[in-house]
């Protein structure tokens, strides 16, 4: 990368953020707004400072959860993938079901497991973050299997090399960009999936329980706060995913042009 | 001389949706050592299912397959296989890729050896300074050009080209059959390979076998005799237009455009 595209990749983003929040501060200014309708981004620091420790504990109970259950999903999406990828029975037998347990709506869900699993909060919040983000993942690996052309597993094959060998040398590696493309997308998906236990059954932990208290004492630029605290969560683990992604399928990026 | 491929009376069907599909009925093929023979016939006769057989990774329905004097009835670490496709691992950089088969196969070479040979082997196909580079970085010829050195660096007894040199320009695929020569010279293997270039079968094998329509068998055999290193103006003399014309007239009764008796149309 050049010194000049170095430059623009940070300078691009910090400059469209910069735009966004003075757009936003003149809305709320333009329309005349109050707090309780909408906070400016002038509200946020004053809220930040006020419960600055409170957001540390709190965002760090959010961010361990998230990271746990995604952690889980990767570990049970994967297998997931792989029994699908592998095997076309298990692929007829399993995918309905997946969509169908997809397309539940998980605040549903929550008051579910929050009574099988009573007070267990924190297993519950991995729970949800893990049940909410798992299914990209086995459905990128498990399409990034069942595609690999018949000519990539034939020269082991040809060999000797066991399944094993194959999928190891081979059809693992190939998968990783699909892995790394649905893992984004989980990623975001195991933060909603967090706060929703955290703020649909709140047991006073976690970033979604700043959220709810400030909306029990009409302190709306904490809840604003909370949310742009949540939108920075996000993207921090957004581009620590990018960074693995470099590194273990860095091979996938093509330069343009 | 020994037979090194031989392949008797093999009979084959895909299992379809619609019932069984007939691939191969009554083929006959026998390749001894140090020969390199090259397949042809209409397109989908079977052509790619017989490599397999050969390579074991499919058993055929009745008929055998022999290798070396021994029945074919699994994969085996003899042979080394190129396609179409290339199929480099795009993760890997090119040595790497070289020396994947090492990776499987049990092999007497240390680490050092090993890569010295997958070196030298690159280097012969004219691949020398690209070792460390990545497939995308190369050109469909030269990709194909390391797939082969990948086919050969565990000394397999059996070459098995399907098709290798099928998706290259015209001017590409001819540097590629120089290769393929000066490759035998110094690397001597028994190959089969299949192709729809029928200059290319005459250019490359010492015999040529064309198979019938689906489902194929043994049409025509015809022998390409060697007499000293090849040229690409070997391919302008009217022996070899002979030769092409008698393969061409082949192809068509394969395909069913020209009957089985009678003169070239
Ligand atoms: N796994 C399979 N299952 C069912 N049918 C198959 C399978 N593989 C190949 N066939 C069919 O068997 C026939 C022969 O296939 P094969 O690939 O051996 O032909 P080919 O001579 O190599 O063709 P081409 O010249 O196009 O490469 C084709 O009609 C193909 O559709
Ligand atoms: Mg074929």
């Amino acid at each position: 990368m050049t010194a000049r595209a170095a430059f623009n990749s940070v300078a691009v983003p910090l400059l469209a953020l910069v735009v966004f929040l003075a757009f936003w501060e003149w809305l709320v200014w333009f329309k005349g707004w109050p707090t309780f309708k909408m906070a400016a981004p002038s509200d946020l620091p004053p809220a930040y400072s006020r419960h600055w420790d409170l957001f540390l504990t709190m965002g760090w109970q959010t961010l361990w959860r998230t990271v746990a259950g995604l952690l889980l999903a990767v570990v049970f999406g994967t297998l997931l993938g792989m029994i699908m990828g592998f095997s076309r029975i298990m692929r007829d037998a399993l995918y309905p079901l997946l969509v169908g347990f997809n397309a539940i709506p998980k605040a549903t869900v929550v008051p579910i497991v929050a009574l099988i699993f009573v007070g267990q909060h924190d297993f519950n919040t991995v729970l949800l973050a893990f049940m909410i983000s798992f299914f990209p993942i086995a459905v990128s690996v498990s399409i990034g299997l069942s595609t690999l052309e018949p000519e990539y597993r034939d020269i082991l094959r040809a060999l000797g090399a066991s399944q094993a060998t194959i999928f190891w040398k081979i059809a693992l590696p190939k998968t990783l960009p699909e892995f790394f493309g649905a893992l984004k997308v989980a990623a975001t998906l195991a933060f909603i999936g967090t706060n929703l236990m955290e703020i649909v059954s709140p047991h006073g932990r976690g970033l979604g329980a700043l959220f709810d208290s400030g909306r029990t004492n009409s302190d709306f630029p904490l809840m604003f706060a909370v949310l742009i605290a949540l939108a920075f969560l996000g993207i921090v683990l957004y581009y620590i995913v990018v960074a693995l992604e470099k590194i273990f399928a860095g091979w996938a990026e093509r330069s343009p042009g | 001389m020994q037979e090194l491929i031989k392949i008797k009376g093999v009979r084959h069907a895909y299992q379809t949706d619609s019932g069984p599909l007939p691939v191969l009925d009554g083929l006959e093929l026998s390749v001894p050592e140090g020969g390199f023979v090259a397949v042809v016939g209409p397109s989908g006769c079977g052509k790619s299912t017989l490599t397999r057989l050969v390579a074991g990774l499919m058993k055929p329905d009745a008929g055998e397959v022999w290798l070396h004097g021994e029945q074919v009835r699994g994969p085996r670490p003899t042979v080394g296989m190129a396609f179409q496709n290339p199929v480099l691992l795009e993760w890997r950089s090119i040595l790497k890729n070289v020396l994947l088969p090492l990776e499987i196969v049990p092999t007497k070479l240390s680490r050092k050896q090993a890569e010295e040979r997958a070196r030298f082997l690159l280097a012969l196909v004219g691949l020398e300074g690209f070792e460390d580079k990545r497939p995308s970085e190369l050109s469909g010829g030269m990709r194909q050009r390391a797939s082969l050195c990948r086919a050969l660096i565990h000394q397999p007894d059996v070459l098995i080209l399907d098709e290798p040199f099928g998706a290259l320009d015209a001017f590409t695929r001819e540097d590629l059959w120089m290769t393929m020569h000066q490759v035998k010279e110094r690397e001597p293997f028994t190959g089969v390979l299949i192709t729809h270039d029928l200059r290319e079968s005459i250019f490359l094998a010492d015999q040529v076998v064309v198979l019938s329509g689906r489902p194929a068998r043994t049409q025509y055999v015809l022998d390409v005799p060697k007499a000293g290193p090849r040229t690409l103006d070997d391919l302008y003399t009217p022996q070899a237009a002979d030769r092409l014309n008698i393969l061409r007239h082949q192809i068509q009764i394969a395909q069913g455009r020209a009957p089985a008796e009678g003169g070239a149309s």
